[in-house]
């Protein structure tokens, strides 16, 4: 392999693309490497299906303005305060440009989708799901000319003082070589999938993980940069993890295996013990925490009980609800200890204090006298069948990363800027999340970050 | 569980779907499934004929094969409607014409043209079968004009009977929605989404091939064949009413109305169905149910056939081949038209019920 590129791009994803695209239009000659065979191209991105970016005014999808200053204020509450002000500021106002610029690539939007109208403000979605966007984003990055390689595993990085020379790449057909490039963006995602390193930081819990992408984010690149002097971000342990049905399959089960009907019931743990406050707070803020309250539990198992009465409340599931006429035959088929759990209930019901039922705004339901109380949306449990979900902790992507600056430009350790290495996507989230989530923020760092790395990459390799 | 594997299989889908409903911008499919979190045979058969098989939902799926969830929803619902066109068929007796119709139509349509072309050798001496005609009545002098007008009255009428009676059947078992009347609004709804093939298109982009490109022309082939076929139906007409109306009998230059109306029909009776054939061989072969290729071929070869037929005929109206011409494309009309509650042509009519239920359906959410 004799050729070399101006760019080279290592991931398939949404930040890779971007990255692609925005390189390829700068100039520069460019090479995406995705690790994945052609239908899991992506990762991530795969499932998702919206992004969040700031927009002034109401758009044909969007409801009404979001300003820097909101989207800024809502980074801040959901991660506590741990991000990279600087970095996240600009992210907020390039996010705007980039409602347009996506477009430009041909991805196209719709209004938020069923069942999620409290993002119709704030989120724009994918028409057809992350997918969609994808196939659109390689469609675009191939008429451009970018080449594209699947199932391209790149086995090691030749880095010298902070310097990209090339990539040793093991190919299922060609075997063996090396590409030079001038600029590296790296886009290849986090370590989710690797169950191994995810035990480094949570120990045996991580066997009982599920992970709700491919099988493919291995986190490999980021092992290599990190071990090749590249500045770490980001606490290992935090990621974007949520409550999944705990009948999915151990990769890639997407969005479908998730549950939204924990506010209308109680969770409990294999001791039959509830754990969390259920009703804290409207459900789409709280959603991204219960993956982390689940894998505290004992076998990182837990159970959504509720009865009859709250079926239709929340959106059809993949997996039927585990049905018992009374709540020892439900315990039964759940393995619980049925006296355990007939006492939560009736504890539970006895607490229950009168109230007007309302799930869309923070109602009077509230428990009186238990612990945890359960704070809004309070219903007796009493109208058989009585029905449970069964969860587990979902990971969805994790946030340690290598640090960049606004230029997407990795820093290496001693907080040198890298002469020619730019990351983007998932690989740098930890940067402007310390932690916590809010719906479509990973795809707004991939788009963003990947945009600037792409167009930063070219000028290095043009110069 | 429902009363066949296909219904079993849409109905695991859709509750797959429903979980999911990333495709709820793609479609009339999606949307209407929403509606619902239970799915009944009635269910399944009305989004089985709402899906216009564009293809857009499996591409953009995360979960279609190789993923362990196997999310086909084209092939699967495409197969669901070929299977319903059986069930609703009328009489039930002749539902069996739909598991082999590409052999059911081909000999209908052989022996139709063979009928047509012995009738006239039998009925006519041979100076007359290869005669040169001309002038108005020339047609007739084949075959009488009133015999010509009862015999296709008679298959037509019984197209539209069995037809009328099908289509029925199928909107009984799709339900009522909840306070829902046919209205005109819905109807002129779904006139607007048939007549512009809205759904035929990718959520936007077009449709996908095998090439993994949106590059499937099918809705520009499929407007050339309904158009024309409707041309042609209007040539028929005119024709019929100049010769009650006003004493004029066939055939007529190639200026006036019948002859315009069906010299354009019939050219998109020729490119309409040549363009559906291409576009079918280049279809991604994930999405194609194969046993019904016999019976969309079949369709389609007759429309082609009978365009063909008819623009020959105008062609050489004026010589020898006259005669035997006549008998070819009377003979492909005939067997079209007896054969059109028992093939493909129906998918039009259900899918048409379909689009008016779905605009009832979203006049009374609205």
């Amino acid at each position: 392999m004799g050729s070399k590129y101006d760019v080279l791009v290592i991931g398939g994803g949404n930040a890779a693309l971007c990255a692609a695209i925005a390189a390829r239009r700068g100039g520069a000659s460019v090479l995406v490497l995705e690790g994945a065979p052609k239908f899991y191209r992506g990762g991530n991105t795969r499932h998702t299906r919206n992004m969040r970016c700031a927009h002034d005014a109401a758009t044909e999808i969007l409801t009404g303005p979001y300003t820097e200053d909101e989207f800024w204020e809502d980074l801040l509450r959901v991660t506590g305060g741990q991000t990279d002000e600087v970095l996240a500021r600009h992210m907020i106002r390039e996010s705007k440009d980039i409602l347009n610029w996506i477009v430009e690539q041909g991805v196209r939007w719709q209004p938020s989708l069923g069942g999620t109208l409290s993002l119709g403000r704030t989120n724009s979605f994918f028409l057809g799901g992350g997918r969609a966007m994808l196939n659109a984003l390689y469609l675009t990055a191939e008429r451009l000319g970018v080449d594209v390689e699947y199932d391209a595993e790149v086995t090691d990085l030749v880095i010298e003082d902070g310097m990209f020379l090339a990539a040793r790449l093991k190919r299922p057909i060609k075997g063996e070589s090396e590409i030079r490039a001038t600029s590296l963006v790296a886009a290849a995602g986090g370590f989710e999938a690797n169950i191994e390193w995810l035990k480094q930081y949570w120990g045996e819990a991580a066997d009982n993980f599920l992970i709700r992408g491919t099988p493919y984010n291995r986190g490999s690149i980021l092992k290599m940069l990190l071990a090749k002097g590249v500045q770490e971000v980001g606490d290992p342990t935090q990621c974007h993890a949520v409550a999944i049905d705990a009948r999915a399959p151990k990769f890639d089960g997407g969005i479908i295996t998730r549950h939204d009907s924990v506010v209308f019931g109680i969770v409990v743990n294999k001791h039959s013990q509830r754990f969390y406050d259920e009703g804290e707070d409207i459900w789409p803020k709280r959603y991204a925490i219960w993956g982390r309250v689940v894998a505290a539990q004992p076998d990182q198992i837990a159970y959504i009980i509720f009865d009859s009465t709250v079926v239709t409340s929340f959106m059809p599931t993949l997996f039927p609800p585990i049905a018992g006429q009374t709540i020892a035959e439900l315990a039964g088929k759940l393995e619980l200890d049925p006296a355990a759990l007939e006492k939560t209930i009736t504890e539970f019901n006895a607490a229950v204090r009168p109230g007007t039922f309302d799930h869309t705004i923070l109602d009077d339901c509230v428990t009186e006298g238990i612990t945890p109380p359960k704070t809004h949306w309070a219903r007796k449990i009493e109208t058989p069948p009585y029905l449970a979900y069964p969860v587990r902790p979902g990971i969805t992507f994790t946030y340690l990363g290598t640090r960049v600056n606004k230029d997407a430009r990795m820093l290496m350790a001693d907080g040198k800027p890298s002469a020619n290495m730019f990351a983007a996507g998932e690989i740098m989230a930890g940067n402007v999340l310390g932690k916590g989530y809010a719906a479509g923020m990973g795809m707004t760092i991939g788009s963003v970050f990947g945009r600037i790395a792409g167009r930063e990459a070219a000028k290095h390799a043009r110069n | 569980m429902h009363g066949t594997r296909i219904l079993d299989e849409a109905d695991r889908l859709m509750t797959v779907c429903n979980s999911c409903r990333y495709c709820e911008g793609l479609c009339a499919v999606f949307p209407a499934m929403e509606m619902r979190r239970a799915f009944s045979d009635g269910d399944l058969n009305y989004l089985a004929n709402l899906c216009h098989s564009c293809g857009a939902c499996y591409v953009d799926c995360q979960f279609s094969p190789p993923h362990e969830f196997n999310v086909n929803v084209p092939k699967t619902l495409a197969v669901a409607r070929a299977e319903s066109y059986a069930a609703y068929a009328w009489p039930q007796a002749l539902s069996g014409t739909f598991a082999r119709n590409g052999l059911v139509i081909s000999i209908v349509a052989a022996l139709s043209m063979a009928a047509f072309i012995l009738g006239f050798a039998v009925l006519n001496d041979r100076g007359v079968l290869f005669g040169v005609h001309t002038g108005p009545g020339a047609f007739y002098k084949l075959m009488p004009h009133n015999a010509m007008a009862a015999l296709f009255s008679a298959a037509f009428l019984y197209a539209i009977l069995a037809l009328v009676m099908s289509v029925r059947a199928f909107w009984r078992d799709i339900g009522t929605p909840i306070g829902g009347r046919v209205d005109g609004g819905s109807i002129f709804q779904a006139i607007r989404d048939a007549g512009e093939l809205r759904y035929l298109h990718g959520g936007g982009v077009g449709c996908y091939n095998e090439d993994d490109k949106p590059t499937d022309r099918r809705k520009l082939f499929h407007h050339l064949t309904f158009y024309g076929f409707l041309l042609c139906f209007a040539a028929t007409s005119v024709a019929t009413l100049y010769h009650y109306l006003l004493g004029r009998e066939a055939p007529y230059p190639w200026w006036d109305l019948p002859v315009v109306l069906g010299t354009l029909g019939g050219i998109g009776l020729i490119a309409g169905p040549i363009g559906l054939l291409v576009a079918k061989s280049r279809r991604a072969p994930e999405l194609v149910d194969e046993q019904r290729y016999g019976m969309d071929v079949g369709f389609i070869a007759m429309l082609f056939l009978t365009g063909l037929t008819g623009m020959l005929l105008l062609v050489l109206r004026e010589t020898a081949m006259m005669g035997p011409l006549l008998a070819l494309h009377l003979g492909a009309v005939f067997a079209l038209f007896i054969t059109m509650p028992y093939g493909k042509f129906v998918h039009g009519i259900y899918r048409f019920a379909a689009l008016v239920r779905y605009a009832q359906e979203r006049r009374t959410e609205a």
